[in-house]
């Protein structure tokens, strides 16, 4: 299930410092577990989150196993002018999410 | 030192046999030492001094359950051109594994405050080390009591 | 560490006790505040591929639930809060999950949703989320009668390898300490919910079978007339208390 929560302040004015959140649900497998019969589980995560704003990255995270799983990231960046801040995430097993948001900045 | 593996996969059986009742074995990663801990933090920071102050990790003292613990890294600095925070990593001293998130920031951020949540493994310290835009790094640390453990605890079943 | 006073009686009585606390009263405030933010609540990811599967159109009659049931915002509200209800097609209670299959076969002409699985937590959440803040509403009559009995019976009864019973924990020992974690008052008014310890939402059955398993007993199987008339004991005695759905929990 790839569905993603952003949340995103549809306007701000200019210079403006806005928190965007983040929800994504992925299991973070982390590797360590094994099934009731011992067999293991492979590891199987997102190991990154890339945010651009217009095209320019503004914010990027690393993840390991020990991000919880429907990884939760809250950020800030500075409102500049209007238009789409994207959201991509990327990880083990050839994951890849894109989400975006529009902003209005007055 | 040179690691001749770069992850330690043993996995050690904790008791016996498998139980034919159905009950759940706690299958037991080796886990991260402080040690390791120090060898992650310095594949970031490499020979460069760590001086304690600037950043501040928030976490709760007292955890009933590992899987998904809040945590917020904030540092104190006017996240100028001229003066900002390029990164800030996030490690653990017991997780199987000590690595557990690398924020990149940087002037557009406004604000140096992320908030995630994460798996802790047992009670242990968990460390924020950040980079400024001088190059500089700054760390925090946090003491946590972990009532249920993630990654060792629990089973897989429904 | 809660020093709560023990619960006067161990066997439900049929006036609801002013004592009635949710589970989300037991928990630490930051899974409590997991649970009030919605932008940050993972069950909310179960609810947001809820509705793209309630608009969705399916089966051989190729219909989406929106086709008879029109905005689920509207037309669900207050329904998770009355399941389990009569089914007189059955003639016994079914529970929420139990009524969205129903559909699904007769309605949609598509085959049932296997227990537990994604897109039937999905629209399970997203049902249960449209009775948010509304008072737990389940009907006894003489049809409902015998099933709740049944429900509280098997409440009573001693289970398993360690001979317990749901109401010597969950009455007569609410608040106090077990392995570590508080034991609540067990009021299903969360499900489906987000467990910490599954890193899923998952549903009521399933918690029930945790318990069973935890008290060495055999868990019945899902959707067994077992569970559902525990299901219906359990939210009739959690009556008047509001639905929180989708839950966070420990």
């Amino acid at each position: 299930m790839a569905s993603a929560l952003i949340n995103v302040p549809p306007r701000a004015r200019r210079g403006e410092i806005i928190e965007i959140k983040t929800l994504i649900s992925h299991a973070m497998e982390t590797g360590y577990r094994r099934t009731q019969l011992g067999a293991p589980i492979p590891r199987d995560i997102i190991r990154l989150f890339v945010c651009t704003y217009n095209g320019t990255e503004i914010f990027r995270a690393e993840l390991h196993p020990a991000i919880a799983a429907n990884p939760f990231i809250v950020f800030s960046t500075v409102a500049t002018e209007s238009g789409t801040i994207q959201f991509q995430w990327t990880g083990d097993n050839g994951f890849s999410v894109t989400e975006s948001a529009s902003i209005t900045v007055d | 030192m040179q690691r001749l593996t770069s992850r330690r996969q043993f996995l050690r059986v904790a008791g016996g046999a498998v139980a034919g009742l159905g009950t759940v074995m706690a299958i037991r990663p080796a886990r991260a030492t402080p040690a390791e801990m120090q060898d992650a933090i310095r594949k970031v920071v490499g020979s460069a001094r760590i001086t304690p102050g600037k950043v501040t990790l928030e976490l709760p003292p007292l955890i009933e359950n590992g899987n998904a613990v809040p945590l917020t890294v904030s540092v104190d600095s006017p996240m100028t051109d001229a003066d900002h925070v390029k990164t800030v990593h996030v490690f653990t001293e017991k997780n199987p594994q000590p690595n557990v998130v690398g924020f990149h920031l940087g002037p557009r951020a406004g604000r140096a405050r992320v908030a995630t949540r994460v798996r802790l493994a047992d009670s242990q310290t968990v460390v924020a080390i950040c980079q400024l835009s001088d190059g500089t790094f700054w760390s925090a640390s946090a003491d946590v009591v972990v009532t249920l453990a993630a990654c060792l605890e629990g089973g897989v079943g429904i | 560490m809660l020093l709560i006073a023990l619960a006067a009686s161990a066997v439900a009585s049929e006036t609801p006790s002013p004592d009635r606390r949710s589970g989300y009263e037991f928990m630490s405030p930051q899974t409590r505040a997991m649970q009030d933010d919605d932008t940050a609540n993972p069950g909310l990811l179960w609810v947001l591929e809820g509705a793209a599967l309630w608009g969705r159109k399916t089966g051989a009659a190729g219909r989406a639930c929106a086709d008879c049931h029109g905005d689920a915002r509207g037309s669900m509200q207050g329904v998770a809060a009355r399941h389990p209800a009569f089914d007189p097609a059955r003639g016994r209670p079914v529970d929420l999950e139990q009524r969205i299959n129903r559909c699904r076969v007769e309605r949609q002409q598509a085959p049932p949703l296997a227990w537990e699985s994604r897109e039937l937590l999905a629209l399970t959440a997203y049902v249960a989320r449209q009775s948010r803040g509304l008072p737990i509403d389940i009907a006894i009559d003489a049809r409902t009668r015998p099933f709740l009995d049944a429900g509280r019976a098997t409440w009573e009864r001693r289970q398993g390898q360690l001979n317990l019973s749901c109401t010597q924990c969950h009455d007569a020992n609410w608040g106090r300490q077990l392995a570590g974690n508080v034991i609540p008052q067990a009021h299903p008014t969360g499900y489906p919910l987000y467990r910490l310890e599954w890193q899923s939402l998952g549903s009521l059955q399933r918690r029930l079978r945790n318990c069973l398993v935890g008290m060495r007993a055999e868990p019945y199987e899902f959707g067994s007339p077992d569970f559902v008339d525990l299901e219906l004991f359990l939210m009739w005695r959690a009556r008047g208390m509001s639905m929180e759905a989708p839950a966070v929990r420990p």
